[in-house]
């Protein structure tokens, strides 16, 4: 799961992406070269769009603001001096000319802070010596290797596409064809619409490197391709109506929510298995750190399939009637499913009750969407409302908005853009930026269908979003969703099929188990401190006595006749005053402080002040 | 002499036999009296007779003291008592009533009284029979019994052949030969056809009864499965449904004037069966109560938009304006307006009517209205499109026909494909599709203006009236809300402004949703997890323990509460404050079992150790050159570089006396002596 800041990899990805949704290229810049670059590059000639008063502008280098706060912020958080760097007989060059720049080149504290995870806010207990310089490797390493991945930050070279209008012009109303026309051929390639009308509506879904696209319609008719060339890797039709459709760990294998039993056929159209333990079908999610194909079924069971070995790990009765609403967490492989009394319940296959419920609409709930951080989901009701939660341990909605059709179909992008389906419109808010929720003020982008649309995915790594509608499928361009640097060894879109073959060896090794899966992902750098505790009850039991506990004060015996038995009593007697003094004067601070409390909640509630009182003396 | 000789050698033999000593046990020979005479040591030596225990058990002289007592019984030995098969003699004294009655009978049904075997019909019939006669009869019995065992173990093994074709041939040829022996039958005597008709028709009605060729056998079903791949099972599958279909079908006995009703009764009943069934593919939701319904109503509808086409027209009217009273009321007054309009049409074409005879001299004016009249019942749906439409529509009005049909061509094929299901009724499909045509035009061009005019709000409900169909709770947010524009999106909060309309919508949700209370229902929900998860006191309280007890007595207040354990109160929930949440606080273990529960050495709280381990040691986590520092091995060595073992020097261990290197070292002598010790042990043993 992509539960913490992945540290960037340097050559990893090594195939460049040219067709990034960006009117220009920019030059590379130079370390010679003046700070005030980004003059240049509004200079710099873009595609003839201005036809009708609006520009696709590319954003400010990112490396160049970057480095202006480096400057300013002088380092502070890196703990290396620059003169353990310097060498000094390379200071002193053959030229005699001084280093500019002396030292490691700065970092940016909040970039350094990212990639930081020791919790530090939690105060220790007082350690022994030993104790602490173990912490103080700790936090060393951690430092390090999080400065060591800021570092390499730098190597994210590619920047994410935008969307900006003219002096306040509203970007909902560039419609597709104004974008098409206006950025480069490449991404131009990337809009088009597949009528298909014969065979219903149909859900589709990218594989995870967003190379590949499959799409199912209700009537039977499968579909697998690489979008991006347009090559058909299989058509078939399978005779009997579909209602979802899935890619598993790679675009080799494809699960399909037929109307009897779960089928998995291959990219070539071959059937492989026909799963009929997962009956009746409706939606489908794979988590792909986890090797778990769940399926909501009309039964009410969710399932989990392990594809890796073919076993059902869990078959969770959800007690809610029929489930058509899922959406996985991308952050902690959470399941969530929408049910008809207004509720959102979150699931894990380790445990047979909901982790978690949540009540989030009047109505049912239509749809779910949970964002790539798993910090915001976003559901919609027959309520008509469109709701976004902070999923951060308080559940509470952020923002709330009432569509005048409600949504029935919702989807994050990676960079945080919701899409919204409905009827056979489709919505586009924005958020500020990454880490932040859309804000549902104003749609970013709006498009119109030739059908009501029965599904939406955003693609990985691409801008452009999918749209399933009972016309076909269209894929739009949507500037800014998707994520512009990609992992060369997670997810590459241009990985070839020993390059596949490979990583799926090393994903299979580092399968996560099902049982793992709980809201806190991190739960396993914690101690199970119930356990903890438990053994060391039985191991006092055991031995009679507590081994950890603090040794009752013994007095030295001391020479020159201070050691008679009187003074060693009266200085026995001393110690344990001290600790018994000691104890009350905490007991007397906590009734205080609870006092205190007290009164200041007394005088919260208690009645308003009268008018009057300003007469009392 | 020879005795004593004899018995010598006898006790020779015996005192050698016991030698070996598996006979020990010497016979002690009797020599003098005794008062004690054990049977053991009775010996019968001399007489040369064995001793047999039973003589010794008989007394010396047969007493006489038992002689009355068998004397006794030998005399009721000797007489004479009834015996049960009666003589004829005893039978004939029949003396009760009862026995003469039933002799009586007997006798009249000339069955055997005294002797059970034969009766005299069988006596007499063997007398008839001679011996030869018998044996012939006999003979031919065993011959007929002998053919049919033949017949059954042919027909067996036929059966058994599993050759599909055989069984064909052979049905076939049995079809065959029944049917020219049918045909003979007929000609030669057609009192005995008709009869044999009579039973081909039994035979039918049974075969109807049976439910047989209705996908319940086994090959059926293995042929359903193939189905799905296979053209040839497919058709396979078709042609027992046909062959079902013409089974089942009741036969018709003349009268065309029925035929023709029943053949359009059938004819609607064709078109409205697989409607149904193809409404409920294209749904695709399976067994949903909700879903069923509305696709009954559709049918319904079906039924009641198809019956206007085929009947005069004022029942037509009936149906449509039933039809308009179902609906809600917010479309009322469109709907009124539509009536009104339509009104006026139909009036104006009957007047037309009026004043031309029926037939073929309708005007195309006349006739088109009637269409479009027609039109408008069926597509009532489409609201704010009609005022528009309905002035295209009329201008359109003269468009000869012939244009007209080629769009409809064109949109037939469509419908054709969406319904891959319907393959029996393709035929009803064409037909329908001649009447459809227009309405399917007539729905298709202002879609397809919307989508090439500018994306005006009078163009949206289009889509959303396809959804219709699809979804029955969507149903009242359409008809509710007003069409989605951008402008309308563009409204920052709708609190603000629009709230009358959200006050109006919630009105509608509320009476939507008012059987259910959600939140209620939540909170509800909530408690209840509250409570079961709350620790439970423990009442150790015993009734009656120390006072009185009894029904309807309770233990007093002040003992419950001396003697319940109050349970530890746990930390506080984490959904507390959150009123709209329930968060499970129970323990994962399946997660556990992957933490630490041991805390290691320097340690001494578990926040310490955990500030350790947070951060992330995998190559996912971190870039190459932290990944490979954090894992490098503390000692590090070359390949093919020799590693010696470790002496106490090297770990800096001074020598000690205990250590046995140091001993070694110091005074090899004693060892030498020990290992000689040794040595001469071992040559010892």
């Amino acid at each position: 799961m992509g539960e913490m800041e992945t540290a960037p990899k340097p050559g990893r990805d090594v195939p460049p992406k040219k067709d990034k949704l960006q009117t220009k290229r920019k030059k590379p810049r130079r370390y010679w070269e003046e700070e005030t670059v980004p003059t240049t590059d509004g200079a710099s000639p873009g595609p003839p769009c201005n036809k009708k008063n609006r520009e696709l502008r590319p954003q400010r280098p990112k490396n160049a603001h970057i480095l202006k706060k480096s400057r300013i912020s002088k380092q502070p958080q890196v703990p290396k001096k620059p003169q353990e760097w310097k060498n000094p007989e390379s200071q002193r060059s053959l030229s005699g000319a001084q280093d500019p720049f002396p030292g490691p080149a700065p970092v940016p504290v909040e970039v350094v802070q990212k990639f930081c995870r020791i919790d530090k806010s939690r105060k220790l207990p007082r350690s022994k010596a030993k104790t602490r310089s173990r912490l103080e490797v700790a936090e060393a390493e951690e430092e390090e290797t999080s400065i060591k991945a800021a570092r390499s930050e730098l190597l994210l070279a590619e920047e994410p596409g935008f969307l900006e209008g003219e002096d306040g012009e509203d970007t909902a109303k560039i419609c597709q064809a104004d974008i098409v026309e206006a950025v480069d051929i490449a991404s131009a390639a990337k809009h088009f619409d597949l009528n298909l009308r014969q065979f219903g509506p149909y859900r589709l879904n990218y594989s995870r490197t967003g190379r590949h696209l499959a799409f199912g319609g209700r009537r039977g008719h499968v579909a697998a391709l690489d979008w991006v060339t347009k090559k058909l890797m299989c058509e078939i039709n399978v005779m009997e109506a579909v209602r979802d459709i899935r890619f598993l760990h790679s675009e080799a294998l494809l699960a399909v929510a037929q109307n009897r039993w779960l089928h998995i056929y291959d990219n070539q159209g071959i059937e492989l298995h026909c799963i009929r333990r997962c009956d009746r079908v409706t939606r489908l999610e794979f988590l792909p750190f986890h090797f778990l194909l769940a399926t909501a079924s009309e039964t009410g069971f969710l399932t989990y399939l392990d594809v890796s070995v073919g076993k059902i790990v869990a078959a969770l009765n959800v007690r809610a009637g029929r489930l058509d609403v899922m959406s996985q967490n991308p952050y902690n492989a959470v399941i969530h499913l929408g049910h008809s009394n207004g509720t959102v319940s979150l699931w894990s296959p380790a445990m047979k009750e909901p982790l978690a419920k949540i009540l989030c609409h009047r109505g049912g709930v239509r749809a779910v969407a949970v964002d790539s951080t798993g910090t915001y989901m976003a559901t919609s009701g027959l309520d008509h409302q469109l709701k976004i939660f902070d999923l951060r341990g308080t559940y509470q909605p952020l923002s709330t908005r009432t569509l005048p059709h409600g949504a029935g179909h919702l989807a994050f992008s990676q960079r945080g853009l919701l899409v919204a389906g409905m009827g056979d419109v489709v919505n586009i808010w924005a958020g500020q930026g990454k880490a932040s929720p859309p804000s549902l003020e104003q749609p970013y982008l709006t498009h119109r269908l030739s059908g009501p649309v029965h599904g939406l995915q955003f693609c990985p790594f691409e801008d452009v979003l999918g749209v399933g509608h009972s016309g076909g499928v269209t894929s739009m361009l949507v500037p800014g969703a998707g994520e512009p640097n990609f992992d060369g060894l997670e997810s590459n879109p241009y990985r070839s099929r020993k390059q596949r073959q490979e990583w799926e060896v090393k994903a299979l090794l580092e399968k996560v188990p099902a049982e793992l899966i709980c809201l806190d992902p991190r739960a396993l750098a914690e101690v199970d401190v119930i356990s903890l505790e438990q053994g060391k009850k039985e191991r006092i039991e055991r031995l009679g006595y507590d081994p950890e506990a603090k040794a009752p004060f013994q007095p030295k015996p001391k020479q020159k006749g201070r050691s008679s038995t009187a003074s060693l009593v009266k200085r026995k007697r001393k110690v344990m005053d001290e600790e018994h003094r000691d104890k009350v004067r905490q007991s007397l601070q906590q009734q205080q402080q609870q006092q205190q409390q007290k009164e200041a909640k007394a005088k919260s509630t208690g009645a308003r002040p009268s008018a009057l009182d300003r007469f009392v003396r | 002499g020879d005795n004593d000789g004899e018995r010598e050698h006898q006790k020779l033999l015996e005192a050698i036999s016991s030698l070996d000593g598996k006979n020990r046990r010497k016979l002690a020979e009797r020599s003098e009296a005794s008062l004690k005479v054990s049977e053991f040591n009775v010996s019968s030596e001399g007489s040369g007779e064995k001793l047999v225990l039973a003589d010794l058990l008989e007394p010396v002289k047969t007493s006489s003291s038992l002689a009355t007592v068998k004397k006794q019984l030998n005399r009721v030995k000797s007489k004479k008592t009834v015996e049960l098969p009666l003589n004829k003699e005893e039978i004939e004294r029949a003396r009760t009533p009862l026995e003469q009655e039933i002799f009586n009978l007997l006798h009249k049904n000339k069955q055997p009284v005294a002797d059970p075997l034969l009766t005299p019909v069988e006596k007499a019939s063997l007398q008839a029979m001679s011996l030869e006669e018998a044996k012939m009869r006999r003979a031919e019995l065993q011959r007929a019994r002998a053919l049919q065992s033949y017949y059954e173990a042919k027909a067996r093994r036929e059966k058994k052949i599993k050759s599909k074709k055989y069984h064909k041939v052979v049905k076939k040829g049995k079809a065959k030969k029944a049917l020219k022996e049918f045909e003979q039958l007929r000609k030669v005597n057609p009192a005995a056809a008709l009869e044999e008709l009579e039973k081909i028709e039994k035979a039918r009605m049974m075969e109807r009864m049976s439910l047989k060729h209705q996908n319940s056998g086994k090959w059926a079903k293995s042929k359903a499965i193939m189905a799905k791949y296979d053209l040839e099972a497919r058709q396979a599958m078709q042609e027992q449904l046909a062959k079902n279909k013409e089974l089942t079908q009741k036969l018709q006995v003349a009268s065309e004037s029925e035929e023709e009703e029943g053949g359009t009764e059938e004819k609607v009943e064709e078109l409205l069966v697989p409607d149904v069934v193809n409404e409920v593919q294209m749904n695709a939701d399976g067994p949903n109560p909700w879903m069923l319904r509305s696709c009954t109503s559709d049918t319904k509808e079906a039924a009641t938009q198809e019956d206007p086409e085929q009947l005069p027209e004022p029942e037509a009217h009936e149906v449509s304006e039933s039809e308009g009273e179902d609906r809600p009321v917010a479309e009322e007054e469109i709907l009124l307006r539509e009536f009104e309009e339509r009104r006026s049409l139909r009036k104006r074409s009957e007047l037309s009517q009026d004043a031309e005879p029926a037939g073929s001299q309708e005007t195309k004016d006349s006739s088109s209205q009637e269409v479009l009249s027609e039109l408008r019942v069926l597509s009532q749906k489409l609201k704010e499109n009609d005022q528009s439409r309905k002035q295209k529509a009329s201008s359109e009005g003269t468009i000869p026909q012939v244009q007209r049909e080629e769009p409809a061509t064109e949109e037939e094929e469509p419908l054709l494909l969406q319904r891959p299901e319907r393959v029996q009724t393709l035929e009803e499909l064409e037909e329908l599709g001649k009447e459809e045509c227009f309405q399917n035009k007539e729905l298709s061009r202002p879609v397809l203006e919307g989508q090439q005019s500018e994306r005006t709000p009078n163009n949206r409900p289009d889509a959303p009236k396809k959804k219709k169909k699809e979804q029955m709770i969507d149903l009242q947010n359409l008809l509710t809300t007003q069409s989605p524009s951008v402008k309308s999106l563009a409204v920052p909060t709708i609190e603000e402004l629009e709230d009358e309309e959200e006050r109006n919508q919630r009105q509608m949700i509320k009476e939507a949703f008012a059987g259910d209370d959600v939140i209620r229902d939540f909170l509800k929900e909530k408690r209840e997890a509250v409570e079961a998860s709350k620790p439970k006191d423990v009442d150790l309280t015993l009734p009656g323990w120390g006072e009185w007890g009894g029904v309807g007595l309770k233990p007093s207040a002040k003992k419950r509460r001396r003697f319940l354990i109050k349970a530890p109160e746990g930390p506080p929930r984490k959904d507390k404050n959150l009123p709209n949440v329930i968060i499970n606080e129970k323990r994962n273990i399946h997660t556990a079992a992957h933490q630490v529960r041991v805390l290691p050495y320097p340690f001494t709280h578990h926040w310490q150790f955990e500030r350790t381990i947070q951060t992330p040691i995998g190559s996912t986590w971190n870039t190459q050159r932290a990944f490979q520092k954090l894992t490098t091995p503390k000692v590090v060595t070359k390949p093919g570089h020799i590693i010696n073992p470790i002496k106490a020097e090297d770990v800096g261990y001074r020598s000690s006396s205990r250590s046995d290197l140091s001993v070694i070292q110091r005074n090899p002598k004693r060892i030498t002596t020990r290992h000689k010790k040794q040595l001469k042990k071992s040559s010892v043993d």
